[in-house]
């Protein structure tokens, strides 16, 4: 168990290292490939009106003119060890994970993307409880009472969940709850650590706009691997045994039919994490997703380059954490 | 060979029918005796008593008829074969034994006493308290029939759990000792392994390990050896056999193969459409069968004592819908003897008659037709 972890790491480093060198040649080899000179690319790291001098100072100060390998190897040099950058006078030190420098915003890319994560981590992660409780309790009572009108009219909801989007019902809750009834406040981040209750009370009504969407396909998905699971032998075994329904379906059922909702769950996640987009636009919330429309908006490269970079990290470990975990669930996949 | 004087692998099997003929049953008889004093109206003789019972399935289609009306009697220390092609009902009755259509969609009435309880009308609380316990079940799919996130030993130890007062040390304790006893090498250590780690065999072991977990009164096994290695089969039957002269269970042994149940069957059920064919002791199913569908059964079995026939003789025909059984007799459109009974076939249900002590046909062929279609048959495949 202990190798397959350490092999599994390996592997997640490796894969983070295409990944930096994919993106990282989306940016830089594809426009040279579309014909575009380096001097072209340092022009969209000067201001609005670049004159020839300070073009070609960027060049100069982003190694644009050095070969790509070089520049690579500068990139990931910052990740890891930090860069230097001169920004006109003086030097600016980007610490590691140094993902670049803005030249638009005159600032390092990485302390604005950690400033925005605990927004997206708390949206993430306290809406994935919502909907993986309630879509996965659900999903089994639907599938239990096959049917009947609970599962019809779950089914319905589940239906509408997935359907209607977040800008949708996100703005129809915030309408109801902040401006109608002023139940809550309008969504504002504060810090779970400053105040676990103000912390809870802004971001309960995107909590629930985001699980809804995702609530209804966990109960959907739950349903469906609930039934295959309860017409499988060793349920019929297990019953044969003389076990209690209740120990039938938790201990026999549900173990099964949950197994393949942790590979979607840490997708989902993993997903997430890069930045909940829609959500946050909608409740004016600066996560990672607000950060990564302002950076496209902004046409800013390094932004991109490294919000980019970042939820790929993610998504990487969130595939790690699945293939350790599953290894822990199904002994049959135990190396 | 004249007559069919004994099935496949006669001598072995012949042995054992004697072996299990002298047994005595007086215990049993009391203990049923007791039972119809408590009752009064209801007479249940035998630890498996089974009247009249019926396992209907409602449908889009129709009414499935998946048990119609199905009597038979089992005694402590004998094995019933139940005989029949696929869809015949078999299973079903099986899994009904065990209660497990007592819930759902399915109509289920009846009576089935075990030990002179009856579990149609029990209750579904008592119902689970029973089955794994007193009656347990070898399903015929060990791989799929264990859960793979469990280990072996924790799905053997897992009954004995619910039906005694135990703790899981003394559990898993029971769990090794019954792996042990059904063969599985050592058992201390494999005991921690999950169900793939086993080979196709030791699952079937494992599996018999699991429904003998309670020592249960009544074993059912449902088709156990189908999928398994022909040289396996044979000691996973020997396994079975002695573990019942150990346990002195009863057990209901549910194949299509009649191999098999040459092997170990005292009595065989042969059933068609959900009803019972014929009903007799081993030796009567195999050397004087009355119920065409039988000889059918039988010229359809490949026999190694017999020189080579160009073909193996198959029913014409499939089992028929269970929707839509056939008026008369359920076999009628496949039989080759149909047109002898003046009609009566398609049109009357053949009831169950004697044709000798303790051997029961279902079909309008007088006894000495039977008799004389059956020598002419084997007169033929000779």
């Amino acid at each position: 168990m202990g190798t397959f972890i350490v092999r599994r790491l390996i592997a997640s480093v490796f894969l983070l290292i295409v990944v930096a060198a994919i993106t990282f040649a989306i940016f830089f080899l594809l426009p040279r490939l579309a014909g575009q000179t380096t001097y072209n690319l340092a022009t969209q790291y000067v201001g609005r009106n670049p004159t020839r001098s300070a073009v070609l100072q960027i060049e100069q100060q982003l190694g644009l003119n050095k070969p790509l390998y070089v520049q690579y190897g500068h990139f990931l040099k910052g990740i890891v060890a930090g860069e230097h950058y001169s920004a006109g006078p003086n030097t600016v030190y980007c610490p590691p994970p140094c993902f670049g420098y803005s030249f638009k915003s005159q600032l390092p890319v990485w302390p604005q993307m950690a400033s925005d994560i605990p927004v997206t981590l708390s949206l993430a992660i306290g809406a994935s409880v919502i909907w993986l409780v309630s879509g996965v309790s659900i999903g089994v009572l639907s599938a239990l009472k096959r049917g009947s009108v609970f599962d019809r009219a779950a089914m319905g909801v589940a239906l509408a969940g997935v359907s209607l989007p977040v800008f949708f019902t996100g703005l129809i809750l915030l309408e109801l709850f902040v401006y109608k009834w002023n139940l809550l406040p309008a969504p504002t981040f504060v810090p779970f650590t400053q105040n676990p209750w103000k912390w809870a009370e802004n971001l309960i009504l995107p909590w629930i706009t985001l699980a809804f969407l995702y609530a209804a396909l966990y109960a959907r998905l739950t349903r469906a691997g609930m039934l295959e699971t309860m017409n499988e032998d060793y349920i019929r075994t297990a019953r044969a045994k003389g076990l209690p329904e209740r120990t039938v379906i938790t201990k026999h059922g549900l173990r099964a039919a949950l197994t393949p909702l942790v590979t979607i769950f840490g997708m989902d996640l993993g997903l997430l994490l890069g930045g909940a987009i829609i959500t946050e636009f909608t409740f004016g919330l600066h996560g990672l997703g607000l950060f990564t429309i302002e950076a496209i908006q902004n046409q800013d490269l390094p932004e991109i380059l490294g919000v980019t970079l970042l939820a790929a990290f993610f998504i990487v470990i969130a595939n790690m954490v699945v293939d350790i975990l599953y290894a822990y669930i199904d002994p049959r996949v135990r190396p | 060979m004249v007559g069919g004087e004994s099935p496949r692998q006669g001598d072995g099997a012949g042995g054992r029918f004697a072996r299990r003929r002298a047994r005595h049953r007086s215990s049993m008889e009391l203990e049923a005796h007791a039972t119809r004093e408590r009752t009064g109206e209801a007479e249940p003789s035998g630890m498996l008593d089974i009247r009249d019972l019926r396992i209907h399935f409602p449908t889009d289609d129709g009414l499935v008829k998946a048990v119609d009306g199905l009597s038979f009697t089992l005694d402590r220390g004998r094995t019933l074969g139940i005989v029949g092609e696929s869809g015949s009902g078999k299973s079903v009755t099986s899994l009904g034994i065990l209660g497990l259509y007592n819930t759902g969609n399915a109509q289920m009435s009846g009576k089935i006493y075990l030990d002179g309880e009856d579990i149609v009308a029990a209750s579904q609380a008592r119902v689970r308290e029973l089955r794994g316990n007193k009656m347990a079940m070898i399903f015929q799919d060990p791989l799929s029939s264990m859960h793979p996130y469990y280990t072996v030993g924790d799905q053997i130890a897992e009954a004995y759990l619910i039906h005694n007062k135990v703790g899981k040390k003394a559990a898993r304790a029971h769990a090794v000792d019954l792996l042990k006893r059904v063969g599985i090498p050592q058992a201390a250590s494999r005991v921690d392994d999950y169900p793939h780690q086993f080979s196709g065999g030791m699952r079937q072991r494992a599996m018999i390990a699991m429904a003998l977990s309670c020592d249960p009164e009544l074993l059912i096994a449902d088709e156990p050896t189908t999928a398994l290695d022909v040289t396996v089969q044979a000691q996973i039957l020997d396994l079975i056999l002695d573990l019942q002269q150990e346990y002195d269970s009863a057990v209901i042994m549910i194949t299509h193969d009649l191999g098999v149940v040459a092997e170990l069957a005292d009595d065989i059920l042969v059933m068609y459409a959900g009803r019972m064919a014929e009903y007799g002791s081993s030796e009567d199913i195999f050397t004087r069968p009355g119920h065409p569908y039988t000889w059918g059964l039988l010229g359809s079995m490949p026999r190694l004592d017999e020189v080579r026939q160009e073909r193996l003789l198959s029913i014409r025909g499939t089992p028929p819908s269970l929707i839509n059984v056939p008026a008369g007799c359920p076999f009628h459109p496949r039989c080759d003897y149909a047109a002898r009974t003046n009609g009566r076939s398609e049109n009357e249900v053949p009831g169950l008659r004697p044709v000798g002590p303790g051997h029961l046909v279902a079909c309008h062929l007088s006894t000495d037709e039977q008799r004389r279609i059956w020598a002419e048959r084997a007169k033929v495949a000779s």
